[in-house]
């Protein structure tokens, strides 16, 4: 049985898109009312599909579809979405119509209160149209079943994304661009390798994901595999050491580019983690464990202390980011049910959270021009409104309870703390010396609150407009899902947890190691 | 003895685009002596074209007609096999597209004997003479690519190495800018083309000597029984080796190609580069699996070094470059030393090998296609001198003219082998077949063809820099002031850019009937 939803979901950003290119010139107002209209569509098709969602057994994969693309290959045009994939999906859904409302005039030219040039006149259409083909790729990248289709959308992702920074950005744009492509592309080859070399090694002719599950015995080769794909989704996530073009790509990056950026492209990192490196490589996931866990650490509180030395605000979220992803990819090598859940909750709250973060931090930036902390002060005098809700999203990136990060972050450090994996303790270690970031989470963000809303109220910033309309649409919803996932986390967990329960099954069934050992504490 | 001298048999019928080629060449040699001046161009250039859509349509009909050869034709002299014959497509079609460039106005110089600059040279241009034996020698060059990767001895493969190169060498020097560069590009082509030649030409006496035979076959049969290490073989071997791997321009023999192909009248590098690279990869890959098939170990670790050579030599030089034509030219190495990774990928088992052989044919039909495509957008960027080739005069060319610029960024993805464009699966291909021999047990390479991949994988991270610096220079920078313009294409460069496109981008998204025919060709591997 082949379900459409998934096909026609992929589908009518790509036919949004190519209308918007193909608008005519000077059409630049059409051009965001159809991408708007076009990615409210999709997220409407996105709610109605995950309303039909059940968690039931049977079939891993729901609204399965499966064509053959290249049979010289084995390769399949195969899509389907569990738990994770669906809320990762629901997420870019969720995102990308207000990154379009929030970028309405980043192409046109930004000017800021005293003239100064944001960001310099460019083509509209060209940015909406490949914002949509981006759209279109996230959904696909998270929808793949099979391991080729896959690999194909993670690279294709880098290109509209590196034409939005690269011809939207900052001042250093071009430079930040090409450091995020080469970044990602150096692992994506390397992922390519290892993606030949597991169709090669399993033998079966085909790269279905459910097939492959178990088809790799040998642990010398689960490792040599395992590493491929780990290297190009840490690079990816990104995790310490290979972070560095994070922070210059999101700095740089139009804030809407950023949102999804940060929020929905490099979560693909950490999905590819949890789908691909633990359940296809399960005893080669085990044996790496202490050291990724030992790199997740190190990434959360390296990004945590960076994060509290920037003057550039953008740069701040990025390192907040990096510490962040060093909370999910400890969730999700911690083996446990609870850590994992909390780490594939933590994918789609982050995204909400760095998204409304960046969001507010781009507002205060279109009005002043300039992204440097220091060049504002006081800015709740005057933009009451906007002030508020750069509270609120900075709350929700240090884990306020009550606000939907928090229920992640502690479940990822719970499950983490208790988790039976390994009997030598060196877990509760970690998940001990991990809460040492929500300690600089407080400092990173409330410095960069005081120094930028309290205080003395600067001269440029006495001249600020608070938030349109428009802006308020942008950031009310994702302030609205902050505060009702972090009362009532519920609906997604429930289709996280069957997901989750399948994946450790998956890690578990190939290797008693880790089922012996968790019961024998 | 019988003194009656037996007429050797020739399949007319099989080598019918190989004749065809050649007698239109003829034809066009003489209407260049008994046509008047003001008519030869409106001869040659239907002449040209017609002979080489003629041609591509009787592989066409060999092919469909189910007649494709299972023993060497000719007495043994050429093998037309599947491999050849989707070859010969290639090349046909390939040339068909770059003769629709050499059409176009403007490339080539009014009196190549004229010394440059002189008074004579002005007075040609003034009358508005232009050389039409240009197409003449084409013809001659594309029946020589036929004849290269088809030839089933030695001797008829130098024959058609040797009618290939000598028209390109002339060709070479006949560019209307910048002449000097052109005329020593020709000349250096020329000695460093004649050294090679001579290396493979000895190459074959050794090897000769050794076998007692030039036939490809009877080589191969001498193995099994002489001595393997025997070293008439092995220097014969070593000799005409260079000789192939030099008209790839693998490293270390790839000196000759950036000054070439930048000296060169772009229509004639974009023939080079895609027609020339294919029937050379072609005859490489008939000498090394069908005569020194049995060599495998000795070969192998040689081609290995020069594969990560080449590979990397190209990628790394490329990034320094900045001249377009030179850059593309240092791509075109890299690319080579992908190809060379299919070279190596031979299996025991002649499925495998038929798997290697559909990879190295994919790889060079989307190849060719797409550096034709590059090359006809380079003459459409143009200075009052002439192309303008340096890279900085091609900055902001995204805002001037974004669709020529988005093409082209198209066409350098494609080299860089992004998924969704026809060079992704081209890389993909080859480097699977690499893996795939990697793991195959018992094989004399093993975990050095992984090596070897993951080398390839680094270098096409390198290359993917500059293809990458290229797409920043026109779209993340602001145009010069006096930039380059953008000459109005003709219908024919239009055309090739658009065929271009669409196979880079059908292929890219749909592989699956390029595949299947490149398999279909390759399952019966090389005749012998």
């Amino acid at each position: 049985m082949s379900s459409l939803w998934l096909p026609i979901l992929m589908a009518v950003p790509v036919l949004g898109a190519i209308v918007v290119a193909l608008l005519p010139k000077g059409s630049d107002k059409l051009a965001k009312q159809v991408t708007l209209l076009v990615s409210l569509v999709v997220l409407a098709l996105t709610l109605v599909m995950a309303f039909q969602f059940t968690g039931a057994p049977g079939d891993r994969f729901k609204f399965a579809a499966t064509y053959d693309w290249i049979p010289s290959f084995g390769v399949h045009f195969g899509v389907g979405v569990d738990g994770i994939a669906l809320v990762l999906i629901a997420l870019s859904a969720v995102l990308v119509p207000i990154v379009v409302l929030a970028s309405w005039h980043d192409a046109s030219g930004v000017k800021a209160a005293d003239g100064t040039v944001v960001a310099p006149k460019r083509s509209v259409k060209t940015y909406f149209s490949l914002l949509l083909v981006l759209e279109a790729m996230m959904i696909g990248v998270f929808a793949a079943t099979d391991i080729f289709l896959f690999y194909v959308f993670f690279e294709a992702m880098l290109i509209p994304m590196y034409f939005m920074i690269g011809s939207y950005g900052g001042a250093q744009r071009s430079y930040a661009a090409v450091k995020f492509l080469l970044y990602s592309l150096f692992g994506g080859l390397l992922m390519l390798v290892a993606v030949i070399g597991l169709y090669v090694v399993a033998g079966k002719g085909t790269f279905m994901f459910p097939e492959l599950v178990g088809a790799i015995q040998d642990p010398v080769t689960q490792k040599w595999l395992f590493a491929g794909f780990f290297i190009a989704f840490a690079i990816k996530a990104p995790l310490w050491p290979v972070h560095t073009w994070l922070p210059d790509a999101a700095a740089q990056a139009p804030a809407g580019a950023a949102v999804l950026l940060v929020g929905v492209l490099d979560k693909v990192g950490t999905y590819g983690m949890l789908r691909f490196c633990l359940e296809l490589f399960p005893d080669a996931a085990k044996a790496f464990t202490m050291p990724i866990i030992v790199l997740a650490v190190i990434s959360i509180i390296y990004g945590a202390i960076v994060a509290i030395g920037q003057t550039d605000m953008k740069r701040l979220i990025a390192y907040t980011s990096i510490s962040h992803f060093g909370f999910i990819v400890m969730g999700v090598f911690a083996m446990s049910q609870v850590a994992q859940e909390g780490a594939a909750l933590y994918m789609v709250n982050h995204g909400f959270a760095t998204g409304a973060l960046f969001l507010a931090a781009g507002f205060l930036i279109a009005r002043r021009g300039s992204p440097h902390i220091a060049d504002y002060g006081g800015a709740q005098k005057v933009t009451p409104l906007l002030a508020g809700f750069f509270l609120v999203a900075g709350l929700a990136g240090l884990s306020l309870p009550g606000l939907s990060s928090f229920v992640s972050e502690f479940m990822v450090m719970i499950g983490t703390y208790s988790s039976p994996a390994f009997g030598s303790g060196a877990l509760t270690v970690a998940a001990i010396v991990s809460a040492l970031a929500v300690i600089l989470a407080a400092v990173y963000i409330l410095w960069m609150v005081q120094r930028t809303l309290n205080g003395p109220t600067a001269e440029p910033v006495k001249a600020f407009k608070d938030l349109n309309a428009r802006e308020v649409w942008v950031l009310a919803p994702l302030v609205a899902l902050i505060i009702g996932f972090g009362f009532f986390p519920k609906p997604l967990l429930d289709v996280i947890t069957p997901a989750v329960t399948s994946t450790l099954s998956n890690v578990q069934v190939d290797n008693p190691a880790i089922a012996e050992k968790g019961a024998g504490q | 003895m019988n003194n009656v001298i037996e007429a050797p048999t020739i399949e007319y019928g099989t080598l019918a685009p190989l004749l065809l080629v050649f007698a239109a060449a003829v034809v066009g040699v003489l209407v260049e002596a008994f046509a008047p001046r003001y008519l030869r161009r409106s001869i040659q250039v239907p002449l040209t074209l017609l002979s080489l859509v003629g041609a591509f349509a009787l592989v066409l009909v060999t092919v469909v007609g189910g007649g494709v050869p299972t023993e060497p034709v000719a007495m043994g002299a050429l093998a037309v096999d599947g491999p050849a014959l989707f070859i010969w497509g290639v090349i046909l079609v390939l040339s068909i597209v770059c003769v629709l460039l050499i059409n176009d106005e403007g490339h080539f110089v009014a009196s190549a004997a004229s010394v440059p600059g002189s008074a004579d040279e002005e007075e040609a241009e003034r009358a508005g003479s232009a050389h039409t034996e240009v197409y003449p020698l084409a013809l001659f060059a594309v029946g020589g690519m036929l004849m290269f990767p088809a030839a089933n001895d030695l001797l008829t493969m130098f024959v058609g190495l040797e009618v290939m190169s000598l028209p390109l060498y002339l060709l070479c020097g006949l560019a209307r800018r910048r002449r000097l560069l052109s005329q020593e590009a020709s000349l250096k082509y020329f000695l460093l083309g004649a050294f090679s030649s001579a290396f493979f030409l000895y190459g074959i006496a050794m090897l000769y000597g050794y076998a007692g035979t030039v036939s490809l076959a009877g080589i191969g049969q001498a193995m099994t029984t002489g001595a393997a290490l025997d070293p008439l073989l092995l220097i014969g071997f070593a000799l005409a080796g260079v000789g192939l791997l030099f008209k790839i321009g693998a490293a270390p023999f790839q000196a000759w190609k950036p000054d070439v192909y930048q000296g060169a009248p772009t229509p004639i590098t974009a023939l080079m580069a895609s027609g020339t690279l294919v029937a050379a990869v072609g005859a490489l890959l008939r000498v090394f699996w069908v005569a020194l098939g049995n060599l495998d170990w000795n070969w192998r670790p040689v081609i290995w070094v020069i594969a990560a050579l080449t590979m990397i030599v190209g990628a790394v030089l490329a990034i320094t470059q900045t001249d377009i034509k030179r850059m593309l030219a240092y791509s075109s190495i890299a690319h080579a030393g992908f190809l060379l990774v299919g070279v190596m990928a031979t299996y025991s088992a002649a499925e495998g090998n038929a798997v290697s052989l559909q990879a190295i044919l994919f790889y060079l039909l989307v190849y060719g296609i797409t550096t034709v495509g590059a090359f006809a957008v380079v003459t459409l960027v143009r200075d009052p001198g002439g192309e303008a080739n340096h890279l900085s005069r091609w900055a902001g060319l995204g805002k001037r003219s974004p669709i020529l610029a988005g093409v082209f960024a198209f066409f350098l993805l494609a080299f860089a082998g992004i998924p969704l464009t026809s060079g992704f699966f081209g890389k993909y291909a080859v480097f699977t077949a690499a893996l795939g021999s990697a793991s195959e047990a018992g094989d004399s390479l093993g975990g050095w063809m992984t090596g070897l991949v993951v080398v390839g994988v680094i270098a096409s991270a390198i290359a993917a820099f500059f293809y990458v610096r290229v797409i920043v220079l026109m779209f993340f920078s602001e145009p010069a002031a006096d930039g380059p313009a953008i000459a109005i294409p003709s219908a024919g460069t239009v055309a090739v850019i658009a065929v271009s496109l669409l196979v880079t981008v059908g292929v890219g998204l749909y592989p699956e009937p390029v595949l299947d025919l490149a398999q279909q060709a390759a399952s019966g591997l090389f005749v012998r």
